[in-house]
């Protein structure tokens, strides 16, 4: 636990060192506030579709931090020296999803709360949205810690991610839109679903990657 | 616990679909040391990954007791913090005491250097930077890859200082290199003995 801490807190304090924290936040920002210039002021229309745009602006950023996620440690000897030790790949992966999260999702969340002001969203519907990016936002953590292992070792990885991270990343934005049209709950569900499969799997399939890239 | 020891039997390291090396040998027992000799791209360095389990031999075992130590070319430090915190990462993570990492920047004669960034250090200030990582880590095995590389006379010195300190502690030592190492009676392995024939 203190060993999954300790590697947490690192990745937490470069990703603010290097201020990639803010990438995300701005990214969100722009899409709520530029949405009105294309589709015009119309509150009905911005209330209807508002809440899938801020989906889509959340799936984007995620995509905006993979290639500082990996590939730089990668390349500074820095997993080496944490595999010397032996610290298994899937604990540093672990650690790394931990201060990924709480460095994305979180400030998202936040974020969201300005833009759904400026896409006239009512409060209900924001905080089915909140609901919806706190159980959705791990899942695009993770998706972006995954593909950003199985890229590190890769010239121009950034393009590639999104090649990569899109497809897998179709149910998230249904089902993630899905909370927002009401019913019986079951998007947000699944939604939850995919979240732990995503959250499960990357540990062990970015630990895998790593490996590999050593060769 | 376990006596430090450092064993390879018959080893082989196959890198891009060539063989760069095979039928190496070597036992090392506490204040063991090797010298691995020969012409770039022979596997010196490849061979230094094997022993610390960051490739998989080809061939042959690789058997180590103890904790391990790498100093490669590449620093592994945060070149935004300051040397001092960016070396107790580590050492947290090794479990040492803060008092470790002020030995080892004595060692290296790196304390005025303590609070300068990583990113602002010399290249052989990065070479001396690399070595106290690895004196700090108190691992009783090192691999080191060219430690004299970039070095002045003096902190050859010192370098020399740091292993026959490590060795009298009962440490084992494998270093690659080029020029002569201030070593007392190595085991020297030129690794183009090893050489597999052209198929």
């Amino acid at each position: 636990m203190r060993l999954l801490w300790l590697l947490a807190a690192r990745d937490l304090r470069q990703a603010w060192a290097s201020g990639g924290l803010w990438l995300p936040v701005a990214f969100l920002l722009l899409v709520a506030s530029l949405y009105p210039f294309a589709v015009g002021p119309d509150a009905t229309i911005l209330r209807r579709t508002g809440g899938g745009m801020i989906w889509i602006a959340a799936l984007l950023a995620s995509l905006l931090p993979v290639d500082r996620l990996v590939a730089p440690d990668a390349d500074a000897g820095i997993l080496d020296q944490i595999a010397l030790r032996g610290i298994g790949e899937e604990m540093l992966v672990s650690a790394r999803l931990l201060a990924h999260w709480l460095g994305f999702g979180p400030p998202l969340m936040i974020a969201t709360l300005p833009a759904a002001a400026l896409l006239k969203l009512d409060g209900a519907t924001t905080a089915t949205l909140e609901l919806g990016l706190l159980t959705g936002t791990p899942a695009l953590a993770a998706l972006g810690l995954l593909v950003a292992t199985l890229t590190a070792g890769l010239r121009s990885s950034g393009a590639l991610a999104g090649l990569l991270a899109l497809p897998l990343a179709v149910p998230l934005l249904i089902f993630g839109a899905g909370t927002l049209g009401g019913g019986s709950g079951a998007a947000l569900k699944f939604l939850g679903a995919a979240s732990l499969l995503l959250v499960a799997i990357t540990p062990i399939a970015g630990g895998a990657a790593i490996r590999a890239g050593r060769d | 616990m376990r006596p430090t020891r450092l064993r390879l039997s018959d080893v082989a390291c196959l890198r891009g679909g060539r063989l760069l090396f095979r039928g190496v040998s070597l036992d090392l027992a506490p204040g063991g040391t090797a010298l691995l000799t020969g012409p770039n791209g022979v596997g010196k360095s490849s061979l230094l990954r094997l022993c610390a389990g960051l490739l998989r031999p080809f061939a042959g075992t690789v058997e180590t007791e103890g904790r391990l130590a790498l100093a490669d070319d590449r620093l592994a430090l945060d070149a935004d913090r300051p040397l001092r915190e960016a070396l107790g990462f580590w050492a947290a993570l090794d479990g040492a005491a803060a008092a470790a990492v002020s030995a080892s920047l004595d060692a290296m004669a790196l304390a005025p250097l303590a609070q300068v960034p990583v990113r602002m250090l010399s290249t052989g200030q990065r070479k001396r930077v690399t070595l106290a990582r690895v004196i700090a880590s108190g691992a009783p095995i090192w691999l080191l890859d060219e430690p004299g590389n970039g070095l002045d006379a003096a902190s050859l010195e010192l370098l020399g200082a740091a292993i026959a300190h490590h060795l009298a502690a009962g440490g084992i030592l494998i270093a690659a290199s080029h020029q002569p190492l201030p070593l007392a009676a190595p085991v020297t392995l030129s690794l183009a003995d090893y050489q597999a024939e052209a198929a």
